[in-house]
């Protein structure tokens, strides 16, 4: 008796690894090799291809690569600005879009989400021809009167970084809004009208009822956007012309490891080490943001 | 006072949402109204059709040759989301079926992998690409996005509403594990495929990074690499660009819009 359970034990076991084994077996050689790989390369310096041990002269040379300091600071600042407007306009228009009693709702759903059908590449381009110095946004913004000349948007630091931050937040607010569309239809519609019955403002039911039921849900897409936010590559090098331009002004992390992989002289140390500090500023935010959504419960 | 209160309410409910589906549908319209006029005119920001769109047509096709970079661009995405789905299908089912401590704790493991940036991994990919003689290759683009942990875990989330009932009935019926899992799973989650489909298929058709870095001929090349080098040439024909811009956007908007409602049933039933 108890050698037959053991046996249907083990069927069940070989089975369980049986149906997991080739997408381990593809993570471990795709992902996890790599990640070792790049983390041992971190700790050598040459070029090309010959390297050798350098210990930790990699990490210390990263304090004094102004290049690294800016594409670091505009990454933060392109996370810090762009992550929480995006998702709390999402939710709003998630709630918005919630409301059975909505006209079109489909329509406005399908349109807010239609960004996410664009390819990075080809709405970067688009972004560029329309806000080119003569393009329809500034022609647009001052026959409106919201601007008196035309904003330099791809020739100034500033306007360069609000461009990027305009873009990603087109691209990216009906992905997340999707997400949270489907967790509030999870959410009995009691509760709302009962609070609405009970005179709860719009407001109050969007800050008491909606974000603390979505709260998994909100959890999971900033740790997502922050990712996707750490690493941005695709739309700068397409509105930059891959120069993270102007000045530097809008370089990333990730720009800035292909820049020194494939287009300088290339330094694999040096490059690894860089990728290195996106894999631990994801994983500090990502248990940051964990620990934020833990203590709320109490 | 409370109807019109509630007027006011319902009007700039409607209006804001009317503003965010505009901004959100006009770079398309844009994008298409550019195919039709001349570089000059739309770097101007002209609203109106023109008569250019023949002639950008035209000059797209004979810089490029689309069947070719269609089929490149095809062949990868499509290659890419069989496996894709296939591979993490059978381990999101995998996990959530046959629960044991060891695996529990190997899932948990995998979901660190989401947090690998792509950056950290191109350089010794790119290595391990070169040695294995599979630069400049789509099997080289394919390879390293099947095992996917997003996935995985999208299919196991989806899985935990799969009734085991059906399980244990067909193993009453003499089913293998793997039948069971063809023939029965497959078929009853397919709106979980199908929202599965439309993510990933997006993703490797719009993939750039990786294979910038790998396809190095214009043989090889996408759809996506050749509209991003068409854009950042130093006096860049916009009309051709848009050409480029709208022939690399329609399939996936065609397999949004075929599978719209199949996506969004998949995705409820992943969030519960």
């Amino acid at each position: 008796m108890v050698g037959a359970r053991r046996g249907i034990g083990r069927y069940y076991d070989v089975n369980g690894w049986l149906f997991v084994a080739p997408a381990l077996g593809l993570i471990a050689l795709f992902m996890v090799y790599p990640i070792a790989w790049s983390l041992w390369m971190s700790f050598q310096s040459g070029r090309g291809m010959t390297m050798k041990f350098a210990g930790f002269a990699n990490i210390v040379r990263l304090w004094n690569d102004p290049v690294f300091i800016k594409a670091l600071t505009n990454t933060m600042t392109y996370f810090v600005v762009q992550v929480p407007i995006m998702i709390l306009l999402a939710l709003i228009l998630a709630s918005l879009l919630n409301n059975p009693r909505l006209v079109g709702r489909g329509l406005f759903r399908t349109a807010i989400f239609l960004p996410c059908v664009s390819s990075l590449v080809a709405y970067s381009v688009l972004f560029k021809g329309m806000f080119a110095t003569d393009g329809i946004v500034n022609s647009t913004l001052q026959a409106i009167g919201l601007a008196a000349s035309p904003i330099p948007w791809l020739t100034h630091p500033f306007w360069a970084k609000v461009l990027v931050i305009l873009a990603i937040t087109w691209r990216w607010t009906g992905y997340n809004m999707i997400f949270y569309l489907a967790a509030l239809q999870n959410i009995d519609k009691s509760i709302y009208e009962v609070a609405r019955i009970d005179g709860v403002p719009a407001w109050a039911r969007f800050t008491h009822i909606t974000i603390p039921l979505l709260k998994p849900v909100i959890l999971f897409t900033t740790v997502i956007s922050t990712i996707g936010t750490l690493q941005l590559f695709d739309e700068v090098y397409n509105l930059t012309e891959g120069k993270g331009g102007p000045s530097n002004a809008t370089l990333t992390l990730s720009l800035y490891i292909y820049n020194l992989t494939f287009r300088f002289m290339p330094n694999l140390g040096y490059a690894a080490t860089v990728s290195y500090v996106i894999v631990v500023l994801v994983a500090l935010l990502a248990f940051v943001q964990f620990y934020a959504a833990r203590e709320r419960d109490r | 006072m409370n109807g019109f209160r509630r007027f006011a309410a319902m009007a700039a409910t409607y209006g804001f949402l009317g503003l965010m589906a505009f901004l959100s549908v006009f770079p398309f319209i844009w994008m298409v109204l550019g195919a039709t006029n001349s570089s000059i005119d739309i770097i101007k920001g002209k609203l109106l059709p023109g008569a250019a769109f023949a002639t950008n047509v035209g000059n797209f096709f004979t810089l490029v040759n689309v069947p070719l970079v269609f089929w490149n661009s095809a062949k990868i995405a499509i290659l890419a989301t069989v496996l894709t789905l296939a591979v993490s299908s059978l381990a999101g089912y995998g996990f959530e079926m046959f629960r044991s401590r060891r695996r529990e704790r190997v899932y948990r493991a995998m979901l660190l992998t989401l947090m690998i940036p792509f950056a950290a991994l191109m350089i010794p990919l790119f290595i391990m690409m070169g040695k294995a003689g599979l630069i400049n290759t789509h099997l080289a683009v394919v390879l390293p996005s099947i095992g996917s942990a997003f996935v995985i875990f999208y299919f196991r989330q989806s899985t935990k509403a799969f009734p085991s009932e059906l399980r244990d009935a067909a193993k009453v019926d003499g089913l293998k594990e793997w039948q069971i899992f063809l023939f029965i799973y497959v078929p009853v989650m397919r709106s979980t495929y199908a929202a599965a489909f439309v993510i990933v298929f997006m993703t490797a058709w719009n993939n750039y990074l990786w294979p910038l870095i790998v396809l190095q001929t214009n043989e090889t090349k996408t759809i996506t690499l050749v509209v991003s080098s068409l854009a950042s040439a130093y006096y860049p024909d916009y009309g051709v660009v848009m050409v480029g811009t709208i022939l690399a956007t329609l399939p996936t908007l065609a397999v949004f819009f075929f599978m719209q409602r199949q996506f969004v049933q998949g995705m409820l039933g992943s969030v519960k």
